[in-house]
């Protein structure tokens, strides 16, 4: 009896495979997203895949897709797992005659995974502000986009703001600054970056790990209750945000003080604090709300039709329109590939040169209903770090709104700069890699 | 009658102590390794390396190395993803100091490395058992993973703590690294599993074995016919940290290519290897490959029935399948709490039985 249940089982198994094979089909551009919908980081990566998925739906039911030619958007679903992610790389980059054009990793793991392997097999990886800092190199890294801002700009945007706060740069010296973070290659990103900075500037700069995936602070800000940094950064992503914004109102941390990289200022990390969220600040590279003519476009053609990736009153939302600007950026590179190479039917090395060449100016985002949204990206050969420009965002927990409260800043390039030299040199050497000319 | 072995004779004690005694094991497990070697080699595509045999072999020799420990000497170990740990960080630390070193050296060498470490906290199973060694094993595994997280030295004190296979051949074929094709990749895994398990089978089938399994049984009673629990003990750790080493050492450099502490080693590591072991079958060569081949290939295959099949939304199938192949482990263990090995050991009675059961 036992038998005849196993083997009917694999029968049904055996069936069942083959269903996979899919019919040949017109030439699509395959745009495959890793999302993760569940696991500790399914509430931010929620929204981003809404954002990102919509902007393509838009795309095809308004204009066709991008220059006439359809989009294909395939999911992918890896759990924030590095592991499911080899899986859904490795399943969606031959997809239909044009193979993955390119990929928008969301995890730092992935991205790290993806480097390498997508170098190899032409796909460009556009780790929006994420992933491997040094990777900007574009002359060792010639397939990995990281603009428009990366940690390193962002955590010396932060100091830059701190300075001015404080009344000058030189008031720095023996200020207290805490770090909270994510005890990943994410979370530890920034840190040499900081304490580079800390010896520029005479801070005093405290590291407090997190462990995956954050939920349990308590000991964290116990020791920020004690030492009583005068400002506190943060690097968090997922279930880890929420925990710390409410055990900082719970110590009475004063949230004006308190500055989350840009993957810890999203709605949901904040509301679940209530009211004690109020002031609590967080980087940027883009508007939040929902009124730009692109999300009018996306509830018009993709909402009232029903095809929508989440709920319509969360189209807006700080991590939708992340997942939006990044779908965008790529739109705009694939497009840009096309008519350089003028083809409908570009490949991954395409994407790469619509990449490189891309000039997102303020004309162009007035154009693609998004003026003032964010602010003009320009990629070279170089660099494909982008600006590194980053503003400030503040809550309200009254409005319930994300506005911004400061201009964009420069970053501190002289620091930055040769860092990601260094970085991308032992890459280099370690990989065997002989960095490209630009011209 | 496929499985009857009357009329087998042996004339030799060679003959009888062979590793498959039975005619039909021998020609099964001959040709199923021929397959392997000669048969799929030409039908591997990059998905079928990266996403489910390599990801598969490398399990499987992680899973012999805990079952060693675990099924064979009866030492509960939760510290798998931390020896993983030591054999993929050694692999690291000694591929980018002496870049000229062969692979197969590296591997060995992590494996070694990793059985040096594995004895160091194998040192506590002498006084302690049961549960309170998994929780010293545990131990292991944080303080493992902490270290590495910690100590820039391990990872060549780049800015992220991660670590990257740099590219590596053997007998000139590209192992590691991006441009590494599938096919090398998948045999130069496959042909260390091979040599790996059969070493663990002569291993378990030979004294050193009959000693692990002495103590597993019941440790008093082993020493009064005399066998040293020290020796024993140790040297199963010593043994299952070698093969873990070696399998943390591909899982890095070979499959992944790429790892970070906290997330590739962590402690559902060393739960999933024992999901493997105990779903597989404590104390079977044999139930270590079923087992995997369970735990990898039931998540890749329902979400491929359900996503490209049935067109589920991803997230729904993600949920549907972390449910599915919850009930599905509860099942099999419910009707048979021995595995997939005692599974197949019944069929093999049916079969000799086959058609006249009684």
């Amino acid at each position: 009896m036992r038998l005849k249940l196993l083997t009917k089982i694999m029968a049904v198994a055996a069936v069942a495979t083959p269903l996979m094979t899919a019919a040949a089909e017109a030439y699509e551009l395959v745009i495959p997203a890793t999302v993760y919908r569940t696991g500790p980081y399914a509430p931010n990566g929620i929204p981003f895949a809404n954002g990102y998925g919509d902007y393509f739906r838009m795309l095809n039911a308004r204009d066709g897709g991008i220059e006439g030619v359809k989009i294909k958007y395939l999911e992918c679903e890896t759990a924030y797992n590095t592991k499911q992610g080899v899986e859904c790389y490795e399943n969606t980059k031959g997809e239909g005659p044009s193979g993955a054009l390119a990929y928008q990793p969301l995890s730092t793991g992935i991205t790290y995974q993806l480097i390498p392997k997508a170098t190899n097999d032409k796909i460009p990886v556009f780790s929006m502000g994420y992933g491997r800092t040094s990777a900007s190199n574009g002359k060792v890294f010639p397939y990995i986009f990281n603009f428009p801002a990366t940690y390193w700009d962002q955590a010396s945007v932060f100091v830059k703001y701190i300075g001015e706060k404080e009344g000058g740069m030189d008031k720095l010296k023996g200020k207290k600054i805490a770090l909270v973070y994510h005890n990943s290659a994410y979370g530890k990103e920034p840190i040499r970056t900081l304490e580079e900075l800390s010896k520029k500037h005479g801070f005093e700069l405290q590291l407090l790990a997190v462990d995956h995936p954050g939920q349990e602070q308590k000991a964290t800000w116990l020791q920020i209750r004690r030492e009583k940094p005068d400002w506190t950064m943060m690097w968090g992503w997922g279930v880890m945000n929420q925990v710390a914004i409410k055990e900082a109102a719970s110590i009475r941390y004063p949230m004006d003080r308190f500055i989350g990289v840009w993957w810890s200022g999203s709605e949901n990390d904040v509301l679940p604090a209530g009211d004690a969220a109020n002031g609590y600040l967080s980087g940027a590279f883009h508007a939040a709300g929902d009124n730009f003519r692109a999300h009018d476009d996306i509830k018009k053609h993709v909402y009232e039709k029903g095809n929508g990736g989440g709920d319509l009153d969360r189209v807006g939302e700080v991590l939708y329109n992340r997942g939006l600007v990044a779908a965008m950026w790529t739109a705009e590179a694939i497009r840009t590939g096309m008519r350089m190479h003028n083809t409908k039917e570009p490949k991954g090395e395409h994407v790469r040169d619509g990449f490189e060449a891309l000039n997102v100016d303020a004309k162009r985002l007035a154009v693609l209903g998004l003026e003032g949204f964010t602010y003009p990206v320009k990629i070279t050969c170089e660099n494909h770090g982008g600006p590194g420009k980053v503003a400030l965002q503040q809550w309200d927990a009254q409005s319930k709104t994300w506005s911004f409260v400061t201009d964009f800043y420069e970053p501190d390039r002289d620091v930055v700069g040769a860092l990601k030299a260094e970085d991308s040199a032992n890459y280099a050497k370690e990989n065997n890699i002989t960095p490209r000319a630009c011209n | 009658m496929f499985y009857r072995e009357a009329g087998q004779f042996k004339t030799s004690y060679r003959a009888d102590e062979a590793t498959f005694p039975i005619l039909q094991d021998k020609i099964f497990v001959y040709a199923f390794l021929a397959v392997a070697f000669l048969v799929v080699p030409f039908f591997i595509t990059d998905y079928s390396a990266n996403a489910i045999l390599v990801h598969f072999l490398v399990y499987a020799l992680a899973a012999i190395g805990l079952n060693i420990l675990t099924g064979y000497c009866g030492q509960v170990s939760l510290g798998t993803g931390g020896f993983m740990a030591v054999g993929a960080y050694a692999t690291y630390k000694l591929s980018t100091e002496f870049p000229g070193l062969n692979l197969i050296v590296i591997v060995l060498l992590s494996g070694g490395i990793t059985a040096f470490v594995g004895v160091m906290f194998g040192l506590p199973s002498l006084r302690i058992k049961g549960f309170y060694l998994a929780v010293a094993t545990l131990a292991a595994q944080f303080f493992l993973v902490w270290l590495f997280n910690k100590v820039g030295w391990f990872f060549n004190y780049s800015p992220t703590g991660m670590i990257v296979a740099p590219p590596r051949e053997v007998f000139g074929f590209l192992i590691t690294g991006p441009e590494a094709s599938p096919v090398v990749r998948y045999l130069f895994c496959l042909s260390i599993v091979t040599v790996a398990a059969i070493v663990a089978k002569n291993l378990v089938r030979g004294r050193l074995g009959r000693n692990w399994m002495a103590i597993r049984d019941m440790d008093i009673a082993a020493e009064l016919i005399g066998i040293r629990p020290l020796q024993a003990k140790l040297s199963a750790f010593a043994v299952s940290s070698f093969y873990i080493g070696m399998a943390g050492s591909l899982y890095f450099a070979v499959w992944l290519g790429s790892a970070e502490p906290t997330e590739a080693f962590d402690i559902f590591q060393s739960f999933f290897v024992l999901f493997i072991v105990i779903i597989g079958g404590l104390g079977s060569i044999l139930g270590s490959f079923l087992g995997a081949a369970f735990m990898v290939l039931v998540p890749i295959t329902l979400k491929t029935i359900m996503v490209d099949g049935f067109g589920f939304a991803v997230g729904a199938a993600k949920h549907v399948e972390v449910m599915t192949l919850g009930a599905l482990i509860i099942f099999f263990l419910i009707v048979e709490p021995h595995g997939l090995a005692r599974l197949w050991a019944i069929l093999k009675e049916k079969l000799r039985r086959w058609p006249f059961p009684y």
